[in-house]
């Protein structure tokens, strides 16, 4: 059976792992390479860098991060942040990144999905989602879920599909950072509507919000940060816990 | 030493990070002369499977190739090169393999690419899955497989079909997911490789 995947985000700025609260306060929680590797030996069955640096640079540093990642680390792992066009895409995978995820720059230029995915396979294009609820409508946010647009979740992440995602990264902004579980509706809506991998994202608090993410909307893998990074949750635990509630797990 | 035949069908970094981490000496092929200088290789490969085979032909080695005597292990898309045939691009391929590959049907049950981890069954004993369980899991990302047969199928793996997961005939070895990807059971298997 495919195993459901157990995925910690490591948020990175300037090299160094910062983590949000909401995506605003930032506190630094270590080296991301050995955060990584320490993962890794825990049982992560993935992980997802994302950078943040907002310097001129900021292409050959994440290049040098996923460089370091790729010779010590021994699972997949995919990189986002900032990036927006074919070139940035090819240095991360010639770097050694397993795949990459694209905000913002897919929103505002839905063909960069359609180029990423005929130039380096639907494999490779992670389509990373920040959405947050208004006025009874989930709607597509930019800029780390400050900045609204006109477009309707759903309706966005059918049309990534359709272009070549090969994956939905799905982060509910309202339930972000609040350590109250997945936005568990929404996931089941949009897990039930593509054919692609799911990824959920945005509330896990506690081992049961785990449980409750695989079995009621059946994601392919639930993403979290704060609670692994300051040991809230231990990974093997979490597996033990997910094995014994009937979810298939790589143990 | 390990050769790595290159022609280039995608990024192998991650692969040749896998081989110094284990300290399994390698180099690189890319004209026939280099053959000689190695007692194993590997095909690597990611992406499009008729992309892939148009590039190696265009390298000139496929001859070579298919007269290969020592190891030789086919990764991925390097693996389903060595079929006869694939679906991806309606294309012809190596045909050290007379068995095909073929696409996922997806639905909502299972979804296409197949991502993530997925547990393997050995169908014959053979010493490239020494010190590996029945049932581990390895990393696998890909559309299309390659069919179950009998013969050939080393290890079967399950989604939506039953597939193989690892092919081997002689000195030809395949294997669909990514071991340089695939934790600890990855590294032992690129390990029982450079002592084949």
């Amino acid at each position: 059976m495919l195993s459901k995947r157990i995925i910690p985000c490591l948020d990175v700025k300037d090299g160094r792992t910062v983590k949000g609260v909401n995506f605003v306060d930032l506190r630094d929680a270590g080296d991301p390479v050995e955060l990584a590797w320490n993962y890794s030996r825990q049982g992560a069955d993935e992980l997802v860098f994302l950078d943040i640096t907002a310097t001129v640079e900021r292409r050959k540093t994440m290049v040098e991060l996923v460089k370091s990642v790729a010779r010590q680390i021994n699972i997949p792992f995919t990189i986002g942040g900032g990036i927006n066009e074919i070139a940035d895409a090819d240095a991360l995978l010639n770097a050694g990144a397993d795949k990459i995820s694209i905000n913002s720059a897919a929103v505002r230029n839905p063909t960069l999905i359609d180029e990423l995915a005929k130039a380096f396979g639907v494999q490779f294009v992670v389509i990373a989602v920040d959405t947050r609820r208004i006025d009874d409508k989930n709607i597509v946010h930019l800029n780390g879920g400050r900045l609204p647009t006109e477009r309707q979740t759903l309706e966005w992440i059918k049309e990534a599909e359709s272009r070549g995602a090969g994956e939905i990264l799905l982060t509910s902004m309202d339930h972000d950072g609040t350590k109250n579980g997945f936005d568990n509706g929404l996931l089941k809506t949009v897990n039930d509507a593509v054919h692609i991998p799911v990824i959920a994202s945005g509330g896990a608090g506690a081992v049961q919000h785990f449980v409750d993410v695989f079995e009621k909307t059946n994601v392919d893998a639930a993403l979290a940060a704060s609670v692994f990074h300051y040991g809230e949750i231990l990974i093997p635990d979490l597996k033990a816990i997910l094995k014994s509630n009937n979810i298939e797990v790589r143990i | 030493m390990t050769g790595i035949i290159l022609y280039g069908a995608g990024n192998i970094f991650s692969l040749t990070a896998a081989l110094e981490r284990l300290s399994i000496p390698y180099g690189f092929i890319n004209s026939q002369e280099d053959f000689k200088k190695f007692d194993r290789y590997i095909i690597p490969g990611v992406g499009h499977a008729g992309a892939a085979m148009d590039k190696l032909e265009k390298t000139g080695l496929v001859p070579a190739i298919k007269e290969l005597k020592k190891p030789t292990l086919g990764i991925c898309v390097g693996m389903q090169l060595l079929t006869s045939y694939s679906e991806e691009g309606n294309s012809d391929l190596l045909n050290i393999f007379p068995i095909k590959t073929l696409r996922f049907q997806d639905s909502a049950d299972y979804k296409v690419p197949h991502t993530g981890w997925n547990q393997v069954y050995p169908e014959k004993d053979n010493p490239l899955f020494k010190n590996i369980p029945s049932g581990s899991h390895f990393y696998f990302v890909h559309s299309y497989f390659i069919e179950y047969d009998k013969t050939y199928t080393l290890l079967s793996a399950n989604y939506s079909t039953e597939f193989s997961a690892s092919i081997w005939h002689d000195n030809f070895y395949g294997v669909q997911f990514h071991p340089e990807k695939s934790g600890v059971y990855g590294e032992t298997l690129l390990t029982n490789f450079s002592k084949l």
